[in-house]
């Protein structure tokens, strides 16, 4: 059996612990909750979670294109980027993936002789890690900007204004405004 | 203040108290105290507890009309208004409580949750506590009603009645009421879900345990003696009715276990005015819900109103006159 | 992490810094992290507003430099908050901590912190009452769930009763109506009586209460606004609106947020306002003592809200209008419909509203004698007044945020969908449970719509987000309509980050490009100057 279909044969479970590793990184009243709320508007954060990470999962295995791999990481890292984590701490949640492999599948691929293409996927989780990076200073930068637009905005009216003010005689007597 | 101490306080507090009355009974023929001055006392805690606690709830005035709004307003003719959830009149808000305290509209809220299209997703999680509320409540009422059985004779019609139906299963000899079933299923849901779900085992504490581990002796020791350690129920409706008529007289030989399961009601009144149980009150008093969403059409008074300092015109126009008179902005004072 | 033998594997990393707290709440102390608590407010705005003692102060320092006898004063308050409140009380005594709230809480869903379920929330003031006024929790303390008051909690109450956007989300779902934002409401006004507020609340308030509007815009200085919007209407329109100001003998004062002179979208919204009262010939006008409906009264203290609410009928009395009509705004509707009649009525010196285009009397604002411009213009446009054309909003394919106060202080849900629906062709809302009296917050109400919240807001923001990109995804959802001018602030930042591509406005912006004026030129673009017919990115 390949690689990829034995990891694709055991997706259901390798999925469920590695959304349970990502859970463990909240607090444990939140985790259940994140855990047992299947409505995407009533628990977003879980919801968003375990789809992402499911995606992920399916786009590492069966070689998804890069576009649609960061979208998938984006959803994740978009809330994390947002909460009460470090940085190591917003990312940890790719290597844990690692951890749940080795754990379920690491006697599997010994007996069966796929610890070559085990190192190779390893690396593919490393790849996705420095993209997940590249997404969560994306996410950051972004709420740098939005801080600087807000205050932007809530003065962009007065700039248009000050932008009509007319400079010279000719468009003071234009302007309708400026008469006086 | 931890899990394990919210949980095994109370649950060591009724413990010992079980033991307690069961060792004095057995052992000290106090049955005075169990039958007779305790349910007096506990009835005198009770009336007058609750009564302090509505009156002391009421003294303190309702200076705003706060009501939460769960509906369409009444506004243009045109639009339909949702009277139930958003209530305009006195009988609106009347059916709004009604609503909500004999069907608990607020929790089956939580329910309502259906996609348009897509996965169907109903809430199960919270329609279970919409459910075991309901059933918990309902079961305890129609419980307390069968009991007047004990208090009456003739019983009316209306508790044969009720007795009857709730007996419609015959199932076992004597017949187990569905409602001491479906009690039981209820409350074991509410304490395994206060236990089991971190969110609200972190929240509880341990005045929400001591009722649940109370409702746990009495439901126990009511059904113990109906089907297992039967104890003489005539003699029971012989205390009671002497209880009721102001005329005590304890027959002898009613069964320890008796005296438990009364010993426990009686707690659970007594404790009853002092604890979240004065919920049963409250939910009446409560201005969001007890209160009409005509705000606008009619005026509200705050008896507590006093005036506030305020930045009056005159003042502001004192400050911008001579700005405002270049911006040809019309002023009081020239 | 900066030694490499040092660095933690994932999961260790778990292991010391995400395990769950093993204490219970009541000994998790707060940390203040940047981005996620309010700058305090500075002491010259308390000065202006003569509240108790003025200082400076941060919460990131040990000592927050309470008053001497800070913990009496909090006792106290307490004590005479329970007396004139029955809210607080009852509230104070009925909770039976169901849980019911606990996931109702856009706070709570965003960020997972167990303290911002309502439940906990009201509990951290709910430990003190206990330990100080119940019998049960002065002999029993913490086994009846009292809590000492310690300079923590202070501190514990700062952080939480800011990070709460007095939403009422919650107080839908409780079985008691037990209203988290009457808790909070309470709970800022007993850090008020140790001079602890935030800045973002408290200078808008004494801005207003010195200059009649949060921003502190000067009369003059107003004028010029609105002349500029005129300027601008004249350029897209072709048609010259007047700008009736401080006019006495009108028959309509007409008060909005201040928000919506200066930020963008809000400013498009400030013009349809203009263009439609134009089109109808209305006598009325705007103020530029009440020149703020907005109220951060609201925020700070019940007090404050009366202070600042006086305005409004104060200058209708003066200018001696028939009654008064408002615009979009989300609190400022809670302290009109709420609070207004109660605290600075009753307005007998003004009249029963009638709509003077239609005479459609409004019965339900009899006694306030104030009238919601969404139920002015749906009753318009139900009686055909208003001509409109609504492919000229052909490239917006709407959707509308349901404000938390409009919704669930006043219940006006179905006059904005109408009037949306009139004037543009493709509506479609968010799903069930996250619009109407089930609405999220848009996370920057009540005073936290600052930028020093940002992480906060965007973390509260994500219920509201993931039901915009629902719909964006679903039927390709660009707009995001509201009738709020704090939303139109706060809901910008929250698309660009959850749901990229939405963006916000108001509702008269969208009535004022549809409707046809007399006398207008071809219209080549919207009121924001980009180009009707092709979709913008």
């Amino acid at each position: 059996m390949k690689f990829e279909e034995i990891l694709s044969q055991h997706k259901p479970a390798l999925v469920k612990k590695w959304f349970h590793l990502v859970l463990r990184t909240y607090p444990e009243e939140t985790a259940t909750f994140l855990k047992n709320e299947n409505d995407p508007f009533a628990n977003p954060v879980g919801a968003t979670i375990f789809k992402g990470i499911e995606d992920l999962f399916d786009g590492l295995i069966k070689e998804g294109n890069h576009k649609q791999i960061s979208s998938f990481l984006d959803r994740i890292i978009h809330i994390r980027a947002v909460q009460e984590f470090t940085p190591a701490q917003a990312l940890s949640f790719i290597f844990m993936l690692k951890k749940v492999i080795r754990d379920e599948l690491k006697k599997e691929f010994k007996e069966k002789e796929l610890f070559d293409e085990f190192l190779t996927f390893e690396s593919k989780i490393d790849e996705l890690a420095l993209a997940a990076f590249n997404r969560y200073v994306e996410c950051r930068e972004k709420v740098f900007e939005l801080r600087a637009n807000e205050v932007k905005n809530r003065y962009s009216g007065l700039v248009r204004r000050l932008n009509r003010i007319p400079k010279t005689p000719e468009e003071k007597t234009k302007s309708k405004s400026y008469k006086k | 203040m931890t899990f394990i101490m919210s949980i095994m306080l109370p649950f060591i507090i009724i413990l010992f108290l079980l033991l307690l009355v069961l060792g004095v009974v057995s052992y000290t023929h106090l049955e005075n105290v169990f039958g007779i001055f305790i349910p007096y006392l506990a009835l005198a805690i009770f009336l007058m507890g609750f009564l302090y606690r509505i009156l002391s709830w009421a003294k303190s005035p309702v200076p705003f009309r706060i009501t939460t709004v769960c509906g369409q307003e009444k506004s243009l003719d045109w639009i339909k208004a949702n009277r139930l959830e958003s209530p305009f009149t006195t009988l609106d808000v009347i059916k709004r409580l009604a609503l909500e305290v004999l069907l608990f509209r607020s929790l089956f809220r939580n329910t309502n949750t259906e996609l348009n299209e897509g996965p169907k997703l109903i809430h199960w999680s919270a329609k279970w506590l919409w459910l075991a509320g309901l059933t918990f409540h309902w079961s305890f009422f129609i419980i307390l009603t069968r009991h007047l059985r004990f208090f009456t004779e003739p019983v009316p019609f209306a508790i044969q009645f009720i007795d009857k139906l709730d007996n419609l299963f015959e199932i076992g000899v004597p017949a187990l009421y569905l409602t001491d079933a479906l009690i039981v299923a209820a409350i074991t849901h509410l304490f395994l879900r206060r236990v089991l779900v971190p969110k609200i085992r972190y929240v509880s504490l341990p005045a929400d345990y001591f009722p649940l581990f109370l409702l746990f002796c009495i439901i126990g020791s009511g059904m113990f003696m109906r089907h297992i350690y039967k104890v003489d129920l005539i003699k029971v409706k012989e205390l009671a009715l002497s209880l009721i008529s102001f005329r005590p007289a304890l027959p002898e030989g009613i069964g320890v276990l008796f005296y438990v399961h009364l010993f426990f009601v009686c707690l659970l009144i007594a404790y009853f005015p002092f604890s979240k149980l004065m919920h049963l009150g409250g939910v009446f008093l409560s201005p969001t819900r007890n209160l009409a969403n005509n705000n606008r059409s009619k005026r509200h008074i705050n008896p507590w109103n006093y005036p506030v300092k305020v930045h009056t015109y005159e003042e502001y126009e004192d400050e911008f006159r001579e700005k405002m008179k270049a911006a040809e902005i019309p002023v009081d004072k020239e | 992490m900066s030694e490499l033998d040092g660095v933690p594997k994932p999961e260790e990393l778990l292991k010391i810094d995400y395990q769950p707290p093993r204490k219970g709440w009541m000994d998790t102390p707060v940390n203040f992290k940047p981005g996620t608590y309010n700058y305090p407010a500075a002491s010259k705005n308390h000065k202006i507003l003569e509240l108790p003692f003025p200082r400076e102060w941060s919460p990131m320092e040990e000592d927050w430099k309470l008053p001497e006898n800070w913990k009496e004063i909090v006792v106290n308050g307490i004590a005479e908050r329970l007396s004139k409140y029955r809210s607080f009380k009852v509230f104070m005594d009925i909770c039976v901590r169901c849980g019911a709230c606990a996931d109702k809480c856009h706070f709570f869903l965003g960020s997972g912190d167990p303290k911002n379920m309502p439940v906990l929330r009201a509990e951290l003031l709910r430990s003190i009452y206990r330990k100080e006024f119940t019998a049960a929790g002065k002999v029993l303390g913490k086994l009846a769930g009292g809590r000492e008051l310690t300079p923590t909690v202070i501190k514990e109450w700062f952080y939480y009763f800011y990070q709460c956007t007095e939403c009422r989300r919650c107080s839908v779902f409780c079985p008691y109506g037990i209203d988290t934002a009457e808790i909070t409401m309470i709970g800022r006004e007993l850090l008020y009586l140790l001079g602890l507020g935030i800045n973002w609340a408290l200078e808008p308030a004494a801005k207003c209460f010195m200059t009649g509007n949060h921003l502190g815009v000067y009369p003059h200085t107003l004028k010029d606004t609105l002349e500029f919007f005129a300027d601008d209407i004249e350029d897209i329109t072709g048609v010259r609106v007047e700008i009736p100001l401080n006019k006495k003998g009108a028959d309509i004062l007409f008060v909005t947020p201040s928000g919506d002179y200066f930020a963008d979208p809000g400013t498009f919204t400030c013009m349809g306002y203009l263009i439609l009262f134009h089109e109808l010939g209305l006598n009325y006008t705007w103020s530029t003592y009440a020149s703020e409906g907005g109220n951060f009264g609201l925020f700070t203290s019940h007090e404050m809200i009366k202070r600042l609410n006086a305005k409004i009928y104060a200058e209708a009395k003066r200018l001696g209008v028939k009654w008064i009509l408002g615009g979009e705004c989300g609190h400022m509707w809670r302290v009109i419909h709420q609070y207004m009649d109660t605290m600075n009525g009753p307005a007998d010196f003004l009249q029963e509203p009638v709509s003077p285009i239609t005479g459609t009397k409004f019965e339900n604002a009899k006694s306030t004698k104030m009238v919601h411009i969404m139920e002015f213009t749906a009753d318009l446009i139900k009686h055909n007044k208003l001509k409109l054309d609504p492919s000229r909003n052909d490239k917006l394919k709407v959707t509308f945020h349901d404000s938390c106060n409009p919704a669930r202080a006043m219940g006006i849900f179905e006059e904005p969908r109408y009037v949306i629906r009139n004037v543009c062709k493709e509506f479609y809302d968010m799903p069930e449970n996250t619009i109407k009296e089930k609405t999220f917050c848009c996370a920057g109400g009540a005073g936290l719509g600052n930028d020093e919240n940002m992480e906060m807001r965007l973390r509260g923001g994500l219920p509201r987000g993931n039901a915009v990109k629902y719909v964006q995804e679903k039927h390709g959802v660009n707009r995001l309509a509201c009738m709020c001018a704090i939303d139109r602030a706060t809901l910008v930042p929250l698309c660009d980050y959850w749901a990229p591509g939405v963006q916000v406005t108001g509702i008269h912006e969208m009535v004022a490009n549809a409707l046809v004026l007399k006398g207008e030129k071809e219209r080549e673009t919207d009121l924001r100057g980009e180009p009707l017919k092709e979709l913008e990115e």
